[in-house]
């Protein structure tokens, strides 16, 4: 690991003006941090860390009707939080189907939404990667890429994003809010991943020295509890990555969908809201059927960017069964493999 | 860059130190400090070989930093016996074969004492699993490794009630 100068500022201002400088990152749990850092991916020059920051581990109801979760909630506290599972299901069920015990334990919600993807070029030094090094190239395009993206991809940059947590997060309209040089503003969830274009290097909106301080839930989000629902499917039981992920939420009455929400994750540079499938969704009848024409309208736009034509087909798959288990509603209690296609099966072994 | 000054509480030993601010708390453990019962696997996050409990929950130290956790409390396998008497985890590790070289058994271990205080697994087997996932065994002891956490959680279980009567 490259040798960095060390800081622990006091405050918020404090941390914006050490951040701003170049070669600068920002340390909280450190758990994708660190492992760039020992793989050489990235090698900052000084380490601003911000794991002490006061107020930023709060999670506070807002008087709206909202949520506000700061930067430096811990993953397993926001999932294990009552209210916040019995509010938002969909997001608790994600978090518990991403990484450890462990990690969960030291990973934060900022964090989360600035991991790095994951994709192996990018983690190997010896590949070309534009997203690491932009105008290098892309090894993905010819190489090992049956996990890569099937939305959003460009011939510069087929990553994925790796997130679980934002998928229902995009999905129930997030918002991240962010303190920068000139003060602090808000940006929807949807807009702060960006797609990669030809910048595949700009992979959010945040500007030198910006630090994340929460994530905000609208009123609305809650209005889903009944039937919201997350789906991963790993290529093993636990401890995975997703192939292909969905969170789905639905407010059905009589029949009939009110509402509907729908996200992707594993298909994109960025947890993929599909908007075009909530629009079919909504005033449908709440059948399969419906389900069936949303996912196919979600996909619309997928076109395999390597070999994975099979995760379009095992996305709208996805959808389908995400909307099912939504509209069967939220269980009372989350199944002991969070998430998993596996877990609705009484009795079965799903380890073997 | 010069070392920094922390002061960390381990297996209820208060130590002054001097730090890198590079060197990981698992590196601080073993390195610095003789605390090799902490073992060094992937070193990246994935094995949980090098779980500890920091401020009593469990982390993977290979992906802290000595510094940014400058005042915890940290518990390795060495803090986890009392004098000669093993610890009930470590008991029924022992009673169910929870191991076969043992390289990823402190990890297992500290795991399940995380597991346990967590108190969300309950006596699932499947839920156990899923709670323990961030370790791997390589030997693939898993089936003793569920069957030691069931009958500790039991074991502790029982000593609280006489505790509390």
């Amino acid at each position: 690991m490259r040798d960095f100068d060390y800081i622990r500022p006091a405050t918020i201002p404090d941390a914006i003006a050490a951040a701003a400088e170049p070669g600068s990152a920002y340390l909280a749990g450190g758990t994708n941090l660190l492992d760039l850092m020992k793989g050489g991916i990235t090698s900052p020059e000084r380490i601003v860390d911000i794991s002490r920051l006061p107020e930023l581990n709060r999670i506070e109801r807002l008087d709206d009707g909202g949520l506000r979760i700061g930067a430096l909630v811990r993953n397993a506290d926001l999932a294990y939080d009552p209210a916040f599972a019995k509010s938002y299901p969909a997001v608790a069920e994600a978090l518990l189907s991403g990484a450890s015990a462990q990690l969960r334990n030291a990973a934060t919600v900022g964090g989360n939404l600035l991991q790095r993807t994951r994709c192996s070029y990018f983690y190997d030094t010896a590949s070309a990667c534009n997203r690491r090094e932009p105008g290098a190239g892309c090894d993905a395009l010819d190489g090992e890429n049956r996990l890569h993206a099937v939305l959003g991809w460009s011939d510069a940059c087929i990553a994925t994003h790796p997130s679980d947590f934002c998928v229902p997060l995009v999905a129930l309209d997030a918002v991240v809010e962010i303190e920068g040089k000139k003060g602090r503003r808000h940006v929807t969830l949807e807009e702060f991943h960006r797609l990669p274009g030809e910048t595949p290097q700009r992979e959010n909106a945040l500007e030198p020295g910006d630090l994340i301080v929460a994530v905000r839930l609208p009123a609305e989000a809650a209005s889903f509890s009944a039937n919201a629902r997350y789906l991963k499917v790993r290529e093993r039981t636990s401890y995975a990555f997703a192939v292909v992920s969905a969170a789905a939420a639905l407010v059905v009455d009589g029949g009939k969908i009110r509402a509907a929400r729908l996200a992707l994750g594993g298909v994109a540079a960025k947890p993929w809201r599909a908007r075009t499938a909530e629009a079919v969704l909504l005033g449908a009848d709440a059948s399969e059927a419906t389900f069936a024409n949303a996912a196919d309208a979600a996909l619309a736009d997928a076109s395999p960017s390597g070999d994975n034509a099979f995760k379009i087909e095992l996305a709208r798959r996805i959808v389908v069964r995400a909307l099912i288990s939504a509209l069967s509603g939220t269980p009372e209690r989350l199944p002991a493999l969070p998430a998993s296609p596996f877990s609705n099966i009484p009795g079965a072994r799903h380890d073997a | 860059m010069t070392s920094l000054p922390i002061t960390l509480t381990i297996n209820g030993h208060r130590h002054e130190l001097e730090v890198d601010p590079r060197v990981t708390l698992l590196d601080l453990l073993r390195e610095r400090l003789d605390l090799t019962g902490t073992k060094k696997g992937c070193d990246r996050g994935q094995c949980g070989a090098c779980t500890v409990l920091v401020d009593g929950k469990r982390i993977n130290s290979c992906l802290a930093l000595a510094v940014s956790h400058d005042g915890a409390q940290v518990l390795t396998i060495e803090g986890v016996a009392h004098g000669e008497e093993l610890h009930p985890v470590q008991a029924a590790f022992i009673a169910h074969d929870g191991f076969q070289c043992g390289f990823c058994t402190p990890g297992q271990i500290m795991s399940t004492l995380g597991l346990i205080a967590e108190a969300q697994a309950g006596d699932d087997p499947e839920r156990i699993r899923e709670g323990l996932s961030g370790n791997i065994c390589r030997c693939a002891a898993y089936g003793g490794i569920v069957e030691a956490v069931l009958e500790a959680q039991q074991q502790l279980v029982k000593a609280d009630r006489r505790t509390a009567a």
